[in-house]
């Protein structure tokens, strides 16, 4: 069955304490390459059935309404994928 | 007798000690359910501390799409008095009824302090009954109740009163501008992260100088919402 993800991030201006603790922590390891750490959530959604424009049109209007509160947070990518999970690594 | 209903959803812990504030007032609490399309004639509405539906996707989200939420949102636009405490202030927010949004604590912890706060605004349907300026203390406890909005939200609501509350001497959790409660621009629909409901019974508050547990700054709230009925 077909997955669409959806992925949300805070918003830039928006502070993420969790990112925060994560980045002191690489900090603290000596990985001091990196400035900034920030955590979002990534959804998956199963769906019966074809994905087309407008299920995905609905997604999108899920993802705004409930999935991410946008006063915070934007969503920053929708699509779909084979399985869940789908490895991106090179 | 004026009716105050108190929703209570599930993961809901606080609704018995708000029916509990609303009797010893003099008002009748309602017991209404998050999955009913009725609000059972209530003049008002109170929104419970807690942890709805878990806070699994935020805290208040789920809680905010809820069935019984329609109606509170109908009543909230008519000019029915509604009071978000903690989780219910992130439900309000949530539904958009309030303005602004919750975070996590800043320093990720959860807290429980008895929290002094500064009434900004006297004129609310929850308000009415403190004067501009006053202090009281009520007890505070979450983990998401970092209050935020962006710029243009937060000069709007500072410009428009509509900051009912804020922390005073202590900010617990790093809202912006120490903001600790905010109201819609009508004033009915008011929103706080700290408890009123936990101050409203000698011997069952917050440490006051005078005696221990012995803090009542809370009940004006609940008789500011009976004025409030009464002069509509």
């Amino acid at each position: 069955m077909p997955i669409i993800v959806v992925e949300v991030m805070p918003k830039a201006e928006i502070l993420d304490p969790q990112g925060k603790a994560v980045v002191g922590a690489l900090a603290r390891l000596g990985k001091d390459k990196f400035t900034a750490v920030r955590i979002g959530k990534r959804f998956e959604l199963t769906v019966e059935g074809p994905v087309d424009d407008a299920l995905l049109a609905e997604v999108r209007a899920i993802a705004e309404d409930m999935l991410a509160n946008t006063v915070i947070e934007d969503v920053v990518y929708i699509g779909e994928v084979a399985t869940s999970s789908t490895s991106r690594l090179a | 007798m004026t009716r105050i209903g108190v929703i209570t959803f599930p993961g809901s812990l606080d609704d018995r000690d708000a029916q509990r504030a609303i009797r010893l007032v003099g008002a009748e609490p309602v017991a209404l359910w998050h999955g009913d399309h009725d609000l059972h004639g209530v003049d008002a509405i109170v929104l419970p501390g807690g942890f709805s539906y878990g806070d699994y996707l935020r805290a208040g989200a789920i809680a905010s799409h809820a069935p019984i939420m329609a109606e509170v949102i109908d009543a909230a636009g008519k000019g029915v008095p509604v009071l978000g405490i903690c989780n219910g202030f992130q439900m309000l927010s949530e539904a958009r009824l309030l303005p602004g949004a919750h975070t996590r604590n800043a320093h990720q912890q959860f807290i429980r302090r008895d929290q002094k706060l500064r009434v900004e605004n006297a004129s609310t349907a929850w308000t009415n009954e403190y004067t501009e300026g006053d202090e009281i203390v009520i007890p505070l406890k979450n983990a998401d109740g970092r209050f935020v909005a962006d710029d243009e939200t937060i000069k709007r609501i500072e410009g428009n009163g509509q900051v009912a509350f804020r922390y005073v001497d202590v900010n617990p959790n790093g809202s912006m501008n120490d903001i600790a409660g905010v109201s819609n621009e009508r004033g009915n629909v008011v929103g706080l992260m700290p408890h009123p409901e936990h101050a409203t019974e000698p011997g069952f508050g917050p440490d006051m100088p005078d005696a221990m547990r012995s803090g009542t700054d809370g009940l004006r709230f609940f008789t500011s919402a009976l004025a409030a009925l009464v002069s509509r």
